[in-house]
């Protein structure tokens, strides 16, 4: 089975981009299952059932979403190898910037669009300079210049990495992805494998549920600002 | 160097062969892509974009110098194959356009930004029909003077051999200039759109129908008439615009 990771900044188009590349994956014969990990709520599942495949989707509720994502990697991919597919789409939640979670012997997709800022694409970190695909979407709606210089500040931050326009809207591109996916290798199992950079790491009282402000209310790893160093 | 592209047929929404086996474009010159709504003109030029090779719903084959993909995809850089400039396209970062052309010169390496930077002004006030200074905030310029700036920064800085064309309104940009400007580049001009004055600058025609490549046409000497016609109505049009504007009326 072929484990594929996909990541991106909120509203970026993952699922959007996601849809069109399994559909092309469909056509070719190829079978697909997709889970989804967020928060609170998601309704990216309904876009994926339409598409009449098995269909899983985690909500971390209290729970960092990338912590609960890697936690849950092998349950996940337990439950892609009983519906017996040949590709296993696992798209994560996207929130904050220091998000990363890309494996090793995974395909890693990242999903940003071209309406985040020019200056964006080195706050995204690691799950952009860690990732094998970068997708760039929305390219529709601002000018060649603008398509072309944002593409160059992603090259910096990810020199290594494949980069493919699509249009969520149209799926114009998808096919490209469908093929990398297909290139692709695959993955006996993802026990014993390594994520590419290490998850944020938070153990406060926050996290365990505390709600009131203030120094008294705050236990375990802390961290505060450093006034010393004015920018 | 690109110089010319075509596009070998496949099949159209019916599965059946496209009636325009192979159209040929040089570069230097203009096809207008016509039809109407949901007849396969966005495919077409999407066809062309990924430089498909048979995979794409059409099956079309795009050769580029007579040569598919596979033995060109080391001669090109894909990435800045085609360049687009449409309609819905807008500016959305905000700062002065003389710092973004620069941050686009240097992402294109060109040696002379100074140099091409006024002359990408210079262009773009040769199209625009309201003044624009390169002090000026890209996102507060008008949609003629956007798309005015577009084509300039496709001209000289992009650098992309084939130049995408949406549907660009008339108000406020010189068309024919542009597309000569971008012609004169020697690329590939694609336009596609409803309005009679753009697909009459052409040098072809093709004509969408069912998802296929339905009829192709030179644009004959009557047409070009009516293209000079159509011209001086917009004009016209254009004349009436700043009149009133400035505050004038038309006497009784």
């Amino acid at each position: 089975m072929r484990f594929i990771i996909v990541a991106g900044t909120p509203s970026s188009g993952k699922t959007s981009v996601m849809v069109h590349t399994i559909g092309h994956l469909l056509e070719n014969g190829v079978s697909v299952a997709a889970c989804k990990i967020d928060c609170l709520e998601t309704s990216d599942d309904e876009r994926y059932r339409r598409l009449n495949i098995p269909v899983a989707v985690g909500l971390s509720d209290y729970i960092c979403p990338d912590h609960f994502y890697v936690a849950n990697l092998e349950e996940v991919e337990h439950w892609a190898k009983e519906q017996e597919v040949e590709v296993l789409v696992l798209e994560t939640a996207g929130l904050c910037h220091r998000c990363a979670p890309a494996v090793f012997d995974c395909l890693s997709i990242c999903v940003i669009d071209n309406l985040i800022g020019m200056e964006t694409p080195k706050k995204v970190g690691p799950m952009l300079s860690t990732a094998d695909i970068i997708v760039i979407t929305k390219g529709d709606i601002v000018s060649q210049a603008e398509r072309e210089v944002f593409r160059y500040k992603v090259e910096l931050v990810n020199p290594q990495a494949r980069i493919l326009d699509i249009n969520g809207l149209t799926g114009q591109g998808a096919l490209k992805l469908k093929n990398e996916i297909l290139n692709s290798k695959q993955l006996d199992t993802i026990s014993g494998k390594e994520l590419r950079y290490s998850m944020p790491a938070a153990v406060c009282s926050y996290c365990a549920g505390e709600t009131i402000i203030g120094k008294s209310y705050q236990m375990g790893n802390v961290k505060k600002v450093d006034f010393g160093r004015l920018d | 160097m690109i110089k010319n592209i075509s596009i070998i047929g496949g099949l159209d929404k019916s599965g059946c062969p496209e009636k325009i086996l192979r159209l040929d474009i040089t570069a230097g010159e203009v096809l207008a892509v016509v039809g109407p709504t949901g007849s396969g003109k966005t495919q077409l030029i999407s066809d062309i974009e990924q430089y498909a090779d048979g995979e794409t719903l059409t099956g079309r084959s795009i050769l580029i110098n007579d040569r598919p993909m596979a033995q060109n995809s080391r001669n090109y850089d894909l990435r800045y194959l085609v360049a687009e400039v449409s309609q819905n396209m807008n500016f959305i970062i905000d700062t002065s356009i003389e710092e973004f052309l620069l941050m686009h010169t240097q992402v294109r390496a060109i040696e002379n930004p100074q140099q091409t930077i006024a002359e990408v002004l210079s262009i773009t006030n040769e199209l625009s029909g309201e003044p624009v200074l390169s002090t000026d905030n890209l996102t507060r310029l008008s949609g003629g003077q956007s798309r005015a700036l577009m084509v300039a920064d496709v001209a000289l800085i992009s650098n992309a051999p084939i130049v995408l064309i949406d549907e660009i309104e008339n108000a406020g940009i010189d068309r024919l200039k542009a597309l000569e400007i971008l012609s004169g580049k020697g690329k590939v001009v694609l336009v596609v759109s409803h309005d009679p004055t753009l697909m009459l600058m052409g040098k072809q025609r093709i004509v969408m129908k069912n998802g296929g490549m339905d009829k192709l046409y030179q644009t004959s000497l009557k047409e070009k008439e009516i293209l000079q016609d159509l011209l001086e109505t917009e004009n016209q049009i254009d004349y009436l615009r700043n009149h009133f504007r400035d505050g004038k009326c038309v006497e009784k």
